[in-house]
């Protein structure tokens, strides 16, 4: 099918035909990257800003090579947004990128909603790289890629996702884009760390989500577990007592893991915090698939580059 | 110097009127309201088809002077009250400085008589620099006029500093106004806390946030036998709580804003800085639960919270965006929107909450077509629509929830003291 959708601001507002569309493009461009020239001419011309307002090394390596291996330009530009003072950062940002004229602008920003605001103010295609605890499309999409490489399909599949859920955009993103894709997500992790009607994020989709009280719960029986970082600066907030209670209580350990089904695999968005959500043994372990996640992150976004520039005129 | 408005129907609830009837002003107060009255020697207005009220009254605007003048100044938010059909209005004191002493109250009031438009109230300060912790001069900033104090946007979390407030404003006949919020439970937050702030992954403030603050205050009146009203009361339990306050005779009132019985948090989605608001827009239950609360009379008054910002500031991130929207030129279109046209409820009732029901909250004389009070009258058309344009407003600010909006409900005209100021 075509792919007409101009910005990638969120998994929400994607259609199943759409993210399949991502993920078809993504199994092509993954050759790519196997090659011994790991380039093509796709978008020759194409400038694609990657401006971070937060500090990122894998997302934006991520990102920049995909745009290279498709011979766009692309430019790193970094903010913080504590040395911007209030009253100039959202309207200034927007015009200092539009006057540079770039085709496509990867944002990751602390605040929920920014790429949706730019998006409204720019010409250029935004994509999303995270915006605070909203969402992150593109590391959703990757490990959909991921899992649907390994086990074939994503549907019917029951899903885990454990950890700090109330902070967690890769959360959100990926809750959305499994259950439109027909998997069972559950959802496990400190109380004080899941936010207020999980259960009900998925519109006209009841019973695809369960919050579960207790991790063993959650991982009983799962095909896919998937482990969230944990934040230091969380204990400060009263949110959980102590990383040493959290790894007991909500790591991922082998005898954890147990609980699974026998070919389960694992993931994280990383980083790894070792012996705090993940254990070394199950992060280096054979149904890790950590590492992959970050190949195939090059792979699903030199697609969505691909999809959403070079069809634009 | 006489003004016959004639023909029109007249709603006053101070004095049950709801009527067909003529309105003879003289010198500037409610001279007679007769069947017919002879029009010699008046200016004659006719309102035939138009309801006639008494002045409205709005107990919470903020007004940015002194201080903040680029976002409004009082002689624009007194323009943008009588656009709006508000004779009088209450200006909350988080000015810079704070109106926490006399001379700041009396500035008000002089820039105010300057501007010869809507009256305006001083509100003082509750504690010094609105920081919660000594009792700013309560008795002399009522001399020099103020009718109420509140440290709104800073609630006083001491509840020790709140008792003691109550019981000294009580001494001195005023009444204490309350920003409900516990500020440790809403934290950071800038929306409501329910099923839209996890999607959007913005942090919440819970509706207890809110509760545990009006049944704290509750509490208090009941200890010290003060008078109490609670501001903009935005959850179902709020209402409840208040419901039962009044129930047992406890000396608590308060008021809803326009904007939290039209919207909802499902609004937020978008990200557009005009749905921040403190407090936030609740759920669709809360909704319905201020709407029966304005039905059965448990809320005493609309007031707007007009809480006008500069674009840039409201062009932010949502989360960094400041908190309010202006409110005062589209009050009676909403309330009539939603709550006439739409719930049902009688026009006396909206009338009672835009009129006698703040005055009565916060004592103040206007409010009513009494004879021989002075002639601050509303004159407007129930079912005329029109589009909501921030672009037109008289106010400085533009930043409304309901911009495009169709309301239907229109002020035509705004007299106070019998002159016409709406033009």
């Amino acid at each position: 099918m075509a792919f007409t959708a101009k910005h990638l601001l969120g998994i929400r507002e994607l259609s199943v035909e759409e993210i399949t569309t991502i993920l078809d493009s993504a199994d092509s461009f993954k050759e790519v990257s196997t090659r011994a020239i790991k380039k093509v001419p796709t978008l020759r011309g194409k400038t694609v800003i990657n401006f971070f307002f937060e500090a990122s090394t894998r997302t934006r390596t991520s990102f920049e090579i995909a745009a290279k291996r498709l011979s766009a330009d692309s430019i790193n530009i970094s903010a913080s947004t504590s040395s911007v003072s209030k009253g100039e950062t959202l309207i200034d940002t927007a015009r200092n990128l539009e006057a540079m004229a770039p085709d496509a602008i990867v944002i990751r920003h602390p605040s929920p909603g920014v790429p949706h605001q730019l998006a409204t103010m720019i010409d250029a295609s935004i994509i999303n790289a995270g915006d605070g605890a909203h969402e992150h499309p593109t590391q959703a999409l990757l490990d959909a890629f991921t899992i649907r490489e390994r086990k074939g399909r994503i549907a019917g599949l029951q899903i885990a996702i454990i950890g700090d859920i109330m902070h967690s955009r890769v959360a959100r993103s990926n809750t959305h884009l499994l259950t439109k894709l027909g998997a069972h997500v559950r959802i496990a992790g400190p109380r004080t760390l899941i936010p207020p009607h999980y259960d009900k994020l998925i519109e006209n989709s009841e019973g695809s989500v369960t919050v579960c009280r207790r991790v063993d719960e959650a991982i009983a029986g799962s095909d896919v577990v998937m482990m969230l970082r944990i934040q230091r600066e969380r204990m400060t907030n009263a949110f959980f007592p102590s990383l040493k209670e959290y790894s007991v209580e909500y790591g991922l350990t082998l005898r954890r893991l147990e609980l699974a089904a026998a070919d389960c695999i694992v993931m994280h968005p990383g980083p790894v915090n070792r012996g705090i959500e993940i254990s070394s043994e199950v992060a280096d372990g054979s149904r890790s698939l950590i590492l992959d996640q970050v190949t195939n992150g090059v792979a699903v976004r030199m697609a969505i580059l691909f999809l959403l520039v070079a069809t634009e005129g | 110097m006489k003004l016959l408005i004639k023909g029109g129907r007249i709603i006053d609830p101070s004095r049950q009127i709801d009527r067909t009837a003529d309105l003879l002003i003289e010198d500037g107060l409610v001279k007679s309201i007769e069947e017919t009255l002879p029009g010699d020697e008046a200016e004659v207005f006719d309102a035939s088809g138009f309801v006639v009220a008494p002045g409205f009254v709005d107990l919470h605007v903020h007004l940015r002077e002194p201080g903040e003048e680029y976002k409004e100044t009082i002689a624009s938010g007194a323009a943008a009250a009588v656009a709006g059909g508000f004779t009088s209005i209450c200006a909350m004191p988080n000015t810079q400085p704070v109106n926490d002493n006399a001379s700041v109250t009396r500035f008000i009031i002089d820039k105010a008589r300057d501007a010869g438009l809507a009256r305006v109230y001083p509100v003082g300060a509750i504690t010094h620099g609105s920081a919660g912790e000594e009792l700013a001069e309560f008795a002399e900033m009522k001399e020099a006029g103020a009718v109420a104090v509140s440290d709104d946007g800073r609630p006083v979390m001491n509840s020790q500093v709140m008792r003691h407030a109550l019981e000294y404003a009580h001494d001195h006949g005023l009444v204490v106004v309350d920003h409900a919020q516990d500020l440790n439970l809403s934290a950071d937050g800038v929306m409501h806390e329910g099923r839209y702030s996890t999607l959007l992954g913005l942090k919440g403030m819970s509706s207890g946030a809110e509760e545990n603050h009006v049944a704290r205050d509750v509490m208090l009146a009941e200890l010290t036998g003060a008078r109490i009203h609670i501001a903009h009361i935005s959850t179902a339990g709020s209402v409840e709580l208040v419901r039962r306050a009044k129930q047992r005779g406890l000396p608590v009132t308060c008021e809803v804003t326009p904007h939290h019985l039209a919207l909802t948090d499902a609004a937020v989605v978008g990200f557009d800085t005009n749905t921040k608001m403190n407090p936030p827009l609740r759920s669709e239950d809360d909704l319905v639960a201020l709407i029966e609360g304005v039905r059965d009379g448990t809320i005493d008054a609309i007031a707007t919270d007009h809480a006008p910002h500069h674009s840039d500031e409201k062009m932010l991130e949502y989360d960094r965006a400041p908190s309010g929207v202006v409110g005062l030129e589209t009050a009676l279109g909403v309330a009539l929107t939603v709550l006439h046209h739409t719930a049902g409820i009688p026009l006396t009732r909206i009338i009672e909450m835009l009129t006698i029901g703040p005055a009565r909250a916060f004592s103040l004389s206007c409010g009513t077509l009494a004879l021989g009070s002075p002639a601050d009258v509303t004159v407007f058309v129930a079912e005329r629509e029109w589009t909501c344009n921030p672009q037109r407003f008289k106010s400085k600010s533009r930043n409304s929830p309901f911009a495009g909006w169709n309301l239907r409900g229109q002020v035509l005209k705004t007299f106070i003291g019998g002159q016409n100021v709406r033009g």
